[in-house]
């Protein structure tokens, strides 16, 4: 009997390796994952998709379910309720093939500290089928060139820096070639220079066809680096979408700040062509337009009308003021997923 | 036609209670079994200071007392001692007496310390070994963090299990066997003179190292395993485990005993009847390991 995994068109035969991601394709979908641990729910009904050669960031606070959900992707746990594929597969009854398809670092980078940096990757190397011949050794010897971790090899684990022992883990997560990578809050106890160097290296890895799932509490790592943001809270997702949908969806219209010597005179913007509604503030008239293209025309309106003007500033709303927003709360009526 | 099967579809459970495990099925992966022993045991010859107790255990029980002890009868000609093990002898049953070798009483003495009286010794030593490794082998991947890294590796969990077994066995068992081959040297140089040539090991002997003490390793090591497992730390696994395993020793001490003084067939049997009880316990034992529980996530059955 051929056993066949089959749900919502994703079929795959269960003995056979998973196959290339399909471009487009989902590459992660979870839909109504509840998972709990004795009585607490840790995640509540969480769905999300992945597409393949994106970097999808779980964001949320300490608690949320970041960990959780990565450890229910990997099949390591296994899903109360809800339907989890990764690859099409489903990682609680395939997972030995999902896993070898994943490359992951955990929050505490989980090396060997009584092992030579060498002898963690050859072990990993080892588990994930590559054995224990050249062509392992040739691939711990790109990984951890790529990871600058080359001269360190030789050395014991237990001698690392918390930057080495990343940049160890991470070669380890890429060593066997996967096609997803899930990154836990890879930048945990990182410096700056350290960080932003790990946050480069995972840019790169989407490059060359690599889907990451990352998870961070820190928003500024997820500015910039995210093509898709899922927002959790208590274990469920409060919105999804790409960082500039989500932004739009909360604040749809360009703002600009405008300031100047006369700053009654400012109300003239009020009947130039794009400008949706004038604001007063504090620090100036902040005025919503359609375009911020509109602002070169808007400067020479003002000047034409002898305005003198202070000051003009296109106000770009970050990840975090969105998770902010979304925190609070505001516009609960906007929540939900965004398509970007 | 195929028969279609659809996976099974996630069970809701209820807050709070147990969950159902899902067994992990197939050929065991004898391959990735032999790494995790293979990486285990790097670790601890890596850790000196796991492995120079351990040598020092070994050598004290194996090379120290049996000479101190060996010596004193034979060489320095303690009448007294002597005449004590005489006295012992007598209780001893009859198709014992008569397989003791040696003509003289310091020779008989001599003989029968080495050959019946020493059995604890390879009892204890593996034992004591294996259980003090196998006691942090699961609970202290999990304390350091590598849990995780065996959780989302393709290695399964039987596999898993079956490696930490062996590399918990081997330290304790090989001790024992390089112990034993240093034993054999020391009776067969003290006491061999005394009964007309090198006599060790005895058949019994051979039964007892390669027959019974391995099945009485692997039972205590099951349990072992699985307490590690369970437990939320490695002291808490050590205290668990010393009280798992002294009653074992006991036990094995006693057949042990029981074998060497009961002849060959004794032997074998009580072996078979410990390989049988094994077997079923280190079935047991590998259904205590799961990926939740590397992960410190104990909520399943």
């Amino acid at each position: 009997m051929t056993e066949l995994s089959q749900q919502s068109g994703l079929s795959q035969l269960s003995s056979s390796p998973p196959p290339p991601p399909v471009a487009g394709q989902a590459v992660v979908a979870l839909d109504g994952v509840h998972r709990s641990f004795g009585t607490t729910p840790a995640l509540a009904g969480l769905s999300f998709e992945v597409p393949e050669r994106t970097i999808t960031v779980l964001l949320g606070p300490n608690g949320a379910g970041k960990t959780t959900c990565t450890r229910v992707i990997t099949g390591a746990l296994g899903p109360d309720a809800g339907r989890v594929r990764v690859f099409g597969l489903d990682p609680t009854v395939d997972g030995a093939e999902v896993r070898r398809q994943c490359g992951i670092v955990s929050a505490k980078p989980a090396l060997y500290d009584r092992l030579s940096g060498f002898d963690n990757l050859l072990y990993a190397a080892e588990l994930y089928g590559l054995g224990r011949g050249q062509h392992a050794r040739d691939r711990i010897e790109a990984a951890s060139d790529r990871f600058g971790i080359v001269g360190a090899l030789d050395a014991q684990v237990g001698g690392y820096s918390t930057g080495m022992k990343t940049r160890l883990a991470l070669a380890r997560s890429v060593l066997h070639e996967p096609d997803l990578l899930l990154y836990d809050e890879p930048t945990s106890g990182l410096d700056p220079e350290s960080s932003h160097a790990v946050l480069e290296l995972i840019r790169e890895m989407t490059g060359e066809g690599n889907t990451v799932v990352m998870c961070t509490h820190l928003l500024l790592e997820a500015e910039g680096l995210a093509d898709q943001v899922v927002m959790l809270q208590d274990g469920t997702s409060l919105v999804s979408g790409t960082p500039e949908s989500l932004v739009r969806t909360y604040w749809p219209d360009e703002t600009v700040l405008f300031d100047a010597e006369d700053r009654a005179a400012l109300s003239m913007l009020a009947d130039e062509p794009g400008v949706l509604r004038l604001e007063h503030g504090p620090d100036g008239v902040t005025a919503a337009v359609d375009r911020v293209d509109r602002v070169a025309d808007l400067v020479a309106a003002l000047a034409a009308a002898g305005v003198r003007v202070t000051r003009v500033d296109a106000e770009r709303h970050s990840l975090e003021d969105l998770y902010f927003a979304v925190r609070r709360g505001s516009g609960d009526n906007r929540i939900g997923e965004v398509h970007g | 036609m195929s028969d279609v099967v659809a996976p099974p579809a996630p069970v809701a459970k209820r807050p709070g209670t147990r969950r159902p495990r899902v067994r992990e099925t197939g050929p065991l992966q004898w391959s990735q079994v032999r790494t995790v022993a293979r990486v285990d045991l790097k670790q601890l010859i890596q850790a000196r200071d796991f492995w120079i107790p351990m040598a020092l255990l070994g050598s004290l029980f194996f090379v120290v007392v049996p000479t101190i002890l060996l010596l004193t009868v034979t060489q320095i000609d303690n009448t007294q001692v002597v005449d004590q093990i005489s006295e012992t002898l007598e209780v001893l049953p009859e198709s014992t007496r008569e397989q003791i070798k040696g003509d003289s009483p310091t020779g008989q003495s001599g003989y029968a310390l080495a050959v019946y009286l020493f059995a604890p010794v390879a009892v204890v030593v593996p034992l004591t070994i294996s259980t003090a490794v196998g006691a942090a082998t699961i609970v202290g991947e999990r304390e350091r963090g590598t849990g995780e890294f065996l959780a989302h590796s393709p290695a399964g969990v039987r596999e898993i299990y079956l490696g930490k077994l062996i590399a918990s066995l081997l330290p304790g068992y090989c001790t024992t066997i390089v112990g034993f081959g240093l034993y054999s040297l020391i009776v067969n140089v003290v006491v061999g003179p005394e009964v007309g040539g090198w006599f060790f090991p005895t058949t019994q002997w051979w039964i007892l190292m390669l027959w019974v003490i391995p099945p009485f390793l692997a039972l205590t090591l099951s349990l072992v395993l699985r307490l590690s497992a369970r437990v939320k730390s490695t002291a808490a696994a050590q205290q668990a485990s010393g009280l798992v395993s002294l009653p074992l020793i006991l036990i094995a001490y006693s057949q042990s005993t029981g074998a060497l003084f009961g002849g060959t067939i004794v032997s074998v049997v009580i072996g078979a009847a410990a390989w049988v009880i094994a077997i079923i316990s280190l079935d047991r034992g590998m259904r205590a390991v799961s990926r939740a529980r590397l992960l410190g996530v104990a909520d399943e059955q």
